[in-house]
């Protein structure tokens, strides 16, 4: 295998929280020793539920956040602090709300084009073309450039977003929740406008979202998140129409396609939230499992491999007191 | 679900107006619609196209600049039409129930949980402070919430934002509504906590015979929860019908459009182009002629830009000035 674009090693996030207010702070491990690959094309899907990491995550592969222990590696060679912006120019975020991460004072040739000033490429005539040709790029018409971000629709503020993020001709562009604001009609034309963009310059996307059907739709590797771990990854149709992690196999199941003839689906989990500065001892996942044994609440499960990733669930470990080979969903 | 009984809530030519400086915005057109007990009713559309207003105006929390005109509106006997400040206090909350998308619109900081579950049955009902403890500790087991006792001391920033969500919903049922009004009731939560509450939801309306309404823009809550479809677009009903037929034989090209635009794992092919719905839904402001979704259908006519007919066979009916739809202009049977 060539070497992966981006690599994350071992990579832990600790973030210290007050709880109360004369309380110590406590460590809470946001990102909790993760180690991904991305090769190059290559979409990967990163889902999970709310608070388990994957905007840590994000902002790690950003430089917006440091890591506590472990390593990036671009191209195979490690980040350091000293090439923060080097590391920038190659990596450009989307994030979800394109309401509020577009300055309302700014025009829209001022938003798309100040990564080209921050970074001082080009002149004042190199950068209007690349500033015209990013736009038609994203399907926005030239006559936008002098207007501001409240005079646009949603779908066209995200294009706004977009064309950001790939004047820099970035390799990899990290999404978070890119179209969870937007609607169905709108997210369409954005879910084909990162796709034709990765047919045409073979980005890399790591893609965060809420929606499995959009993830499914999109990835061709998906990466489950649990409490800062990955606690499953594989290609992308492994995982949904064979996922073997019990709490992937929840989150399929709750995936409601819009099909009249099915009713809502029994998920089978438990309520019982994790207190991430506390959580639960052995597997993370014990107290919600519907397979949960006693080994779960004392030991935690070591990655195994599994095509295009690992699982990390006593079910799924040869070597382990539970193997069940049969358990598949 | 029976047509044959008189509706709980039932509406007639529902028309919000809102005063602007450049003109009137007509929010919402002419609505139409009834709910019987036990029925649930979604209603999806485009953002903006006057989901919530409409579900403001049934329980007549609109704000003061909106105009609300209509030829019918009663629930269950009483002509919200006519009810005094008095009386709508009377039903919401009580047989009349709301939930909205963020719950801190319905929870007060400064209280604690088991306070405001407490006071929300008392307000109404004439009932020990005890019977309502039991209850509240009752319900919050229901929606999922272990250890409800030693959480009614908890206040609500001490929650999750779906722990919160799930005191909102017991909250919301502390006094049997007939009616709950839910908007966008799940969109902020994760989908595994979002099918554990459509699920309480769904038996809610079954065991007990509750109405419901239920606002989303998600296709897949609706088909998964509704009994009747309602479509929205730029304040108008375009399609409305019966569950299985909306989404079996959608009619409307605003419907149909809608549909191609979501990924639909099994059908649509991983990586393929979605279907999309190009430009904007235009301005409602002033006078507002002839089908507001012609300048983004594939399917307009001249004819799209006078009065448009009502088409179907009820209860499934659309807006649309192709008799079928345009389903045979898109190649499939009518
Ligand atoms: N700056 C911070 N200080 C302290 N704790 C933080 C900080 N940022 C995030 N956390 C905590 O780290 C955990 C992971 O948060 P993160 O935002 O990465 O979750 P997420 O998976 O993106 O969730 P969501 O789906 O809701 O966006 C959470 O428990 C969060 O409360
Ligand atoms: N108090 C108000 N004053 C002026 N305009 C308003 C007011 N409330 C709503 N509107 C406008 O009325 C229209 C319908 O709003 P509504 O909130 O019902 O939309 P919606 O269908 O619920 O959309 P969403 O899916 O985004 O929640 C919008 O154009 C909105 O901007
Ligand atoms: S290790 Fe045990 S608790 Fe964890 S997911 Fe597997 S079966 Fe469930
Ligand atoms: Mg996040
Ligand atoms: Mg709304």
């Amino acid at each position: 295998m060539s070497t992966p674009v981006l690599e994350l090693r071992n990579v832990v996030k600790t973030y210290r929280v007050k709880q109360g207010l004369f309380g110590k702070p406590k460590p809470l491990k946001a990102v909790n020793d993760v180690s991904i690959t991305l090769q190059k094309g290559e979409v990967l899907g990163l889902v999970g539920e709310s608070g388990c990491g994957k905007s840590t995550l994000a902002k790690i592969l950003l430089g917006l956040e440091a890591t506590t222990e472990g390593s990036v590696l671009v191209d195979g060679e490690e980040i350091g602090e000293q090439n923060r912006l080097a590391l920038a120019r190659r990596i450009q975020p989307i994030f979800q709300d394109p309401y509020s991460s577009l300055n309302p004072r700014k025009t829209i040739a001022d938003i798309v084009s100040l990564p080209l000033r921050v970074h001082n490429i080009g002149d004042a005539k190199s950068r209007e073309k690349s500033l015209r040709e990013t736009l038609e790029l994203v399907g926005l018409p030239s006559r936008v450039l002098n207007t501001y971000p409240s005079q646009m629709s949603g779908g066209q503020r995200q294009r706004v977003a977009i064309a950001r993020a790939l004047i820099m001709h970035p390799e990899i562009v990290i999404c978070d929740e890119p179209t969870s604001a937007l609607d169905v009609s709108v997210q369409s034309q954005i879910l084909n406008l990162l796709n034709d963009l990765r047919a045409e310059f073979g980005l890399t996307y790591l893609f965060i979202s809420h929606d499995l059907a959009v993830v499914e739709h999109l990835a061709t590797r998906v990466a489950v998140m649990y409490l800062g771990r990955i606690v499953e990854e594989a290609d992308v149709a492994d995982l949904f129409e064979a996922p073997r992690h019990p709490y992937s196999r929840a989150l399929l199941n709750s995936v409601l396609t819009p099909d009249p003839s099915q009713g809502v689906p029994d998920t089978q989990l438990g309520a019982a939230y994790p207190n991430p500065i506390d959580p639960p001892s052995g597997c993370h996942f014990h107290p919600r499992c519907p397979f949960a044994q006693d080994h779960c609440k004392t030991t935690a499960p070591r990655p195994v491999p599994r095509k295009g990733g690992h699982v990390e669930c006593h079910l799924h470990d040869p070597e382990g007191p539970m193997y069940r080979p049969d358990f598949t969903v | 679900m029976n047509d044959m009984t008189k509706p709980l809530l039932s509406v007639r030519g529902l028309t919000l107006d809102i005063p602007m400086s450049n003109g009137t915005l007509h929010a919402v057109r002419a609505l139409d619609f009834d709910l019987h007990r036990g029925e649930t009713l979604c209603i999806v559309g485009e953002s903006g196209s006057g989901k919530s207003l409409t579900s403001l105006a049934v329980i007549g929390l609109l704000e003061k600049n909106i105009r609300r005109n209509a030829t019918q509106m009663n629930f269950d006997g009483t002509d919200l039409l006519t009810a005094s400040k008095k009386q709508m206090r009377a039903l919401r909350g009580n047989r009349i129930a709301m939930i909205f998308q963020e719950p801190m619109t319905s929870l007060n900081p400064a209280y604690t949980i088991g306070d405001q579950l407490i006071e929300a049955l008392r307000l109404h009902k004439n009932v020990s402070r005890e019977k309502a403890r039991n209850r509240a500790i009752e319900l919050l087991e229901k929606v999922g919430i272990t250890a409800a006792a030693s959480r009614l001391g908890q206040y609500p920033h001490q929650l999750s934002g779906g722990l919160r969500q799930r005191v909102v919903i017991a909250m919301a049922l502390m006094c049997e509504p007939e009616l709950i009004i839910a908007d966008e009731p799940t969109t902020a939560l994760d989908v595994t906590i979002q099918a554990q509450i459509l699920s309480l939801l769904v038996d809610l309306t079954r065991e007990m015979d509750v109405a419901m309404i239920l606002i989303t823009h998600d296709l897949g809550v609706v088909a998964r929860v509704a009994d009747k479809v309602g479509v929205m677009y730029a304040g108008e009903l375009v399609e409305s019908g019966p569950a299985a037929d909306v989404f079996g034989k959608p009619l409307h090209p605003y419907t149909r459009g809608l549909l191609r635009c979501i990924p639909q794992p099994g059908k649509t092919e991983r990586g393929a182009a979605l279907g999309t719905i190009p430009g904007i839904v235009p301005s409602l402001i002033g006078d507002v002629k002839g089908c507001a979704f012609r300048t983004r259908c594939p399917h307009a006519v001249e004819a799209c830009r006078d009065a448009i007919p009502e088409r179907g066979e009820p209860p499934h009916k659309f807006l649309c000035v192709h008799p079928d739809g345009a389903r045979a202009a898109e190649g499939e049977p009518a």
